[in-house]
């Protein structure tokens, strides 16, 4: 081995020994069967894959990807204009970037706590609209997939601004300035041309905020209540309360090679040379 | 008709720079008009402010005759051709081309993007994106993206700049065509001061911020107003206060001949320059001077005592 293969081996000790190990555990607890005191035990099987087509179960990742994909989507309407934003302004852009990472200063655990307090119905928002008279009863607002939807897209924001500033600050001035110059207005200037060159942030971005959407156990739990079970709560209940190990990485396994298709789709599909 | 383009008293100010101080101009319909200068003399900002990427602090820009000054970019009927072409990376050759025709709803596009095509001479290279074209091929696509909105002025900024010496002077002679055959006005920006005096039918020479000297090739080249003019446009022997183009002078080895003005001197050195051979000169006077001389006149050697000849009417003297 020559010394540049040595740079990585400390990174390979990492992956190997907190990644792939684990892994490879999860992938044979997967085939095996739950114990009676919740260990695991043989036989060999395919069951608990079979148990994952259960429509109860299909259900529930039909929802984490409902949910994720939404959260995604209001994740990129919020931070396409905020990064066009940052990355036009003439100064004080550090200041903003600074202000887009501010929330990573503060534990994610109690950020999430403090949306209960702002949404519960003796919350802020609640008891601000009825002393103002805007409304008489609490609303609704805690408890349910649209709290949920908030709290991932609050928590995931930043991950959407950051690649597509980055692409943003790279794009040539002179593109911009050109398709004025060709009698494009601002608004056919953004679709035409800033939208399609910045794709490349842009699909960053959306798996960075996809992928832990789609997992996500901990805003669902807090935020839905239990109320919105997403796959990431079936995992977690497997291994938890439930104590079946084998069936709860089966999940595991199972949603790894959903996404690992997808994502391997829809890169194939976006990475068209370009430039 | 009056001029197609005028500035007005132009003052562009920075913040702590006057990029342009004060700046009056007219560009007749039709013509290919330079501005030429040193890089900062305020060149390109002028450019910016006619295309309206910036606004004037003061004075006016007219365009056929009407002030424009507040006017966006895409209101304007000028196009820009930029120094990196500024071509879009995401499009092919024929849908940069299309991109304003689109923009403005022009009908019968099919048919004009494919004469602006065969204009620029790429025909069958249409459907490429700018990063499968050669330099050149890329600047032809942005002329032809430019053209074919049919400006009242086409705005070049430094078009040749980024093209190999060799390409460049072959395009100087296919810009200058091109600007014949579809008689629109072209308005270059360049610090070439060959690229100006080969290609324009005027021009302004630029310097901090103002406009020195305005005039035909021949008229700011051998009359030049300034002793900047007269030492950005070509290589000048000052004697005496008094300005003689090497190309002006002979060199001969003994007294006489034909020239009225004559000086002794002796040969510190020459420069082969494949076309012509560039002698330098210590005059007796003390000044160092460069004569340029054919070939075949050449052959002396460091040492030699020679005699260095001009006709009065070469001279150029500024107060």
């Amino acid at each position: 081995m020559n010394l540049r293969s040595w740079f990585l081996f400390p990174a390979r000790l990492w992956m190997a020994a907190f990644f792939a190990a684990p892994f490879a555990i999860v992938l044979a607890y997967s085939f095996l069967a739950r114990g009676p005191l919740g260990g695991v035990e043989q036989p060999w099987a395919l069951e608990n894959y079979r148990r994952l087509f259960d429509p109860l179960y299909l259900e529930i990742l039909l929802r984490s990807f409902l949910v994720a994909g939404a959260a995604t989507a209001v994740c990129l309407v919020l931070a396409f204009p905020a990064a066009l934003f940052i990355a036009r302004a003439s100064r004080h852009k550090n200041l903003y970037l600074q202000l887009v990472m501010l929330p990573f200063w503060t534990s994610f655990l109690v950020r999430t706590y403090a949306w209960i307090f702002l949404l519960r119905e003796t919350g802020l928002i609640n008891t601000a609209l009825q002393a103002v008279g805007i409304i008489h009863t609490p609303l609704p607002l805690l408890y349910n997939t649209g709290a949920v939807l908030l709290g991932l897209v609050y928590g995931y924001l930043p991950f959407m601004v950051l690649p597509i500033y980055a692409t943003l600050e790279r794009l040539d001035p002179s593109l911009v300035e050109a398709a004025a110059d060709l009698g494009a207005r601002p608004v056919s200037t953004v679709f035409r041309v800033i939208l399609p060159l910045t794709k490349p942030g842009i699909v960053a971005g959306s798996i960075l905020v996809f992928i832990p959407c789609l997992g996500a156990y901990l805003t669902p739990d807090l935020l839905g209540g239990g109320r919105t079970v997403l796959v990431g709560n079936l995992v977690q209940n497997q291994f938890t309360s439930a104590r079946d190990w084998p069936f709860g990485s089966a999940v595991s396994i199972g949603l790894m090679a959903v996404v690992t298709v997808c994502l391997w789709v829809f890169l194939r599909r976006e990475s068209e040379p370009l430039a | 008709m009056g001029p197609i383009l005028e500035l007005r008293k132009l003052v562009k100010h920075f913040p702590g720079q006057r990029a342009v101080a004060d700046i009056s101009l007219s560009i007749p319909r039709g013509s290919f008009f330079s501005l030429v200068g040193p890089s900062g003399c305020g060149k390109t900002t002028t450019l910016r402010l006619i295309a309206g990427f910036e606004e004037p602090t003061s004075g006016d820009v007219l365009l056929n005759g009407e002030i424009v000054n507040r006017r966006k970019p895409y209101e304007r009927n000028v196009s820009t051709v930029f120094q990196s072409y500024a071509l879009f990376p995401h499009l092919s050759a024929r849908e940069n081309i299309e991109f304003g025709l689109k923009r403005h709803g022009a009908p019968d596009i099919g048919r004009r993007v494919n004469q602006a095509l065969e204009l620029v001479n790429l025909t069958g290279k249409e459907s490429r994106r700018p990063a499968q074209l050669s330099g050149g091929e890329r600047q032809r696509v942005a002329l032809a993206r430019s053209l074919v909105l049919q400006p009242d002025v086409l705005l070049l900024d430094e078009p040749l700049a980024a093209l190999d010496p060799k390409l460049r002077k072959q395009m100087r002679l296919e810009l200058k065509a091109m600007q014949r055959r579809v008689g629109i006005t072209f308005l270059l920006v360049t610090h070439d001061q060959e690229e100006a005096l080969s290609m324009s039918d005027q021009l302004a020479v630029m310097n901090e911020g103002k406009v020195e000297q305005v005039g035909s090739p021949e008229d700011v080249y051998l009359r030049p107003r300034s002793r900047f003019v007269a030492g950005f446009l070509g290589a000048v022997n000052w004697i005496g206060g008094i300005g003689v183009r090497p190309e002006a002078m002979t060199v001969a080895r003994s007294p006489g001949g034909e020239r009225s003005r004559q000086s002794p001197g002796v040969i510190t050195g020459s420069t082969f320059l494949g076309d012509c051979v560039q002698v330098q000169v210590r005059l007796s006077g003390g000044e160092d001077i460069v004569v340029q001389v054919s070939r075949a006149s050449a052959g002396f050697a460091a040492g030699d005592a020679v005699h260095i000849g001009w006709d009065p009417g070469d001279e150029m003297s500024f107060a």
